[in-house]
């Protein structure tokens, strides 16, 4: 019998990702840091190019051919968000700069509407500064308590503490799906429902996950969910936040301006119907459309098999850095993304940042945004190496090799 | 040697350096020699703020009237790094330390490569201790 398993051919996937195709510092380039940002495969830039050259206008007002192409684009994307998440109307999704803005929209809007005095927001000790700050500006203008989840030592969340923070003061809970610094794939099934029982909602910041994990937001029953373009081979600049559409509706504008009103005098605003209502002033029109290329590109590859893919590489590179003495693993979630964070016993993450990247090894190191976790762990920082679908075994084996290298330098 | 004879100095050594590898050996070997910043030196206020790695940075005047720096950090290349602006710095007059240019890091080829500044908080190190030499040649001068 024929196996339908589509073929994953990485070479393939490599050619259509120009950048890839260079040297630093006399080495061909090791691109490990995609889960700061991802890098663009040649549709999304020619996307970029074709907006400009050949029907740049402003969007939804116009009455001319370009300004209808441009709309009929940029609200396409829209389209295909909505389907890549499994959302139920297009209208529940709100074009962002980012999962950054998204949340603060939520925090903003939202929560000013529902979070009062001696109210309660959860979050976990994994959050990503973004889902942290927004929070704390809250409560803290309301008279608001923040919650938090604890970890365990592999980086887990731990579900029967979460229990005990709910009650019937919890408004929201606010949670990461996949953590940039641990990899981390959190119950986020479980959590939400647990939530709801308390009458609490949900948001979820999808930053990583979206690009790793089959997302289906009705499945989840989550109330909110965030992401970012350019996590997911899309450009920078973009991002969504979905609501479902009853929350939205009620919730108050974020800002005011142009295309999210529906009539003005000086007496009186009425407000645009969503999602216009929450896209004040004209959008990043090109990052938009461009954003739809990334996310077809994915789809033209299949994320169940890119998926696949990673988890290769994760084992893979989990098994072959394990291998060097000294070095730990931060982060050994029984579910986890493609994300190997790591500290090597008496070398500071930055000598070892410095080192790898003299021989073309990209990687990330610090806090990563999530201070408060590694205060969790007792460490100022670690290096980060994050996979994506380009990435191959043999870009494994340099890092070991350099990790080798660090080593021998700093002894 | 003045300030600038010393950057010459380090200059010139570099020069004899193939690739990035055997500079950074150089550096890596300084930051090993440097001697460590007594602890009660190790104060909130002695800090640089770098992103990456702590650094601290403390400077006293000696009895012939010249700025001695001493400095740290968690991090070797950056000890590396203090260590060579400490030679090139400690031991000069407040005054020359005020109005000093720094090239060496420009002429070694440190810039592009290591000095993204922000990172590892070289260009902040360059400026506190300038600003530590203009707080000395005021000092003197009221006296
Ligand atoms: C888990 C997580 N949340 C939020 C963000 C913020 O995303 P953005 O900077 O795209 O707004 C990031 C980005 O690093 C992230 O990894």
């Amino acid at each position: 019998m024929e196996t339908l398993t589509p073929v994953f051919d990485v070479a393939a996937i490599r050619q259509d990702f120009p950048i890839l195709n260079q040297t630093i510092h006399g080495k061909p380039l090791v691109y490990f840091d995609n889960a700061a940002t991802s890098q663009k495969p040649l549709p999304v830039i020619q996307a970029l190019n074709e907006y400009y050259r050949s029907y740049n206008a402003n969007i939804h007002r116009g009455i001319h051919t370009l300004a209808e192409k441009a709309t009929a684009q940029y609200e396409a994307t829209r389209e295909t968000v909505r389907q890549f998440i499994n959302a139920a109307y297009r209208e529940e999704i709100i074009f962002t700069r980012g999962s950054t803005e998204a949340i603060n929209l939520v925090a903003a809007t939202f929560g000013r509407q529902n979070v009062q005095a001696g109210d309660e927001v959860i979050i976990s000790t994994m959050e990503h500064h973004s889902n942290i700050v927004p929070w704390q500006m809250l409560c803290e203008e309301k008279g608001a308590t923040l919650k938090v989840i604890p970890i365990t030592d592999e980086g887990e969340i731990i579900l029967e503490e979460y229990e005990k923070l709910l009650s019937e003061r919890t408004k929201v809970v606010a949670l990461v799906y996949v953590s940039n610094s641990l990899g981390t794939i959190n119950p986020v099934k479980e959590v939400i429902d647990l939530a709801h029982k308390y009458g609490a909602k949900v948001l979820l910041d999808g930053a990583q996950a979206t690009v790793h994990l089959d997302i289906d937001v009705q499945a989840l029953d989550c109330d909110f969910y965030v992401l970012s373009s350019h996590k997911m081979y899309g450009p920078t600049g973009v991002g969504a936040l979905y609501g479902k559409r009853e929350l939205l509706e009620a919730m108050p504008p974020y800002q005011g301006g142009g295309e999210m009103i529906k009539e003005v005098s000086f007496e009186k605003t009425t407000y645009n119907e969503l999602p216009y209502k929450f896209e004040a002033g004209t959008p990043n029109i090109a990052d938009t459309v461009a954003f739809k290329a990334a996310i077809d590109y994915i789809n033209k590859i299949g994320k169940s098999v890119i998926a696949e893919y990673e988890h290769e590489l994760l084992a893979y590179g989990t098994e072959a850095l394990s291998q060097i003495e000294g070095l730990r693993i931060i982060g050994q979630a029984r579910e986890k993304i493609s994300v190997i964070s790591f500290v090597i016993k008496g070398i500071h993450h930055q000598d070892v940042g410095i080192i790898l990247d003299t021989q073309g090894i990209a990687v990330r190191t610090g806090h990563h945004c999530t201070q408060p976790m590694m205060h969790r762990f007792g460490i100022p920082g670690t290096s980060r190496a994050s996979f994506a679908m380009y990435n191959t075994k043999e870009e494994i084996d340099r890092l070991v090799q350099g990790l080798h290298k660090v080593k021998k330098m700093f002894a | 040697m003045t300030i600038n004879e010393i950057q010459d100095e380090i200059v010139e050594e570099f020069s004899l350096f193939e690739d990035w590898a055997d500079k950074y050996e150089y550096i890596i070997d300084v930051g090993k020699k440097l001697p460590p910043l007594p602890a009660q030196y190790k104060t909130e206020e002695n800090i640089i703020k770098g992103c990456q790695s702590q650094v601290w940075l403390h400077a006293s005047l000696n009895s012939e009237g010249k700025v001695i720096f001493e400095g740290d950090s968690d991090a070797i290349i950056v000890r590396g790094l203090i260590g060579l602006l400490i030679r090139v710095l400690s031991n000069q007059k407040p005054e020359d330390i005020a109005k000093a240019n720094i090239y060496f890091i420009d002429k070694v080829g440190m810039s592009g490569h290591l000095a993204q500044t922000r990172s590892n908080g070289l260009a902040s190190m360059v400026k506190q201790m300038k600003l530590y030499g203009l707080a000395y040649q005021v000092k003197q001068e009221v006296k």
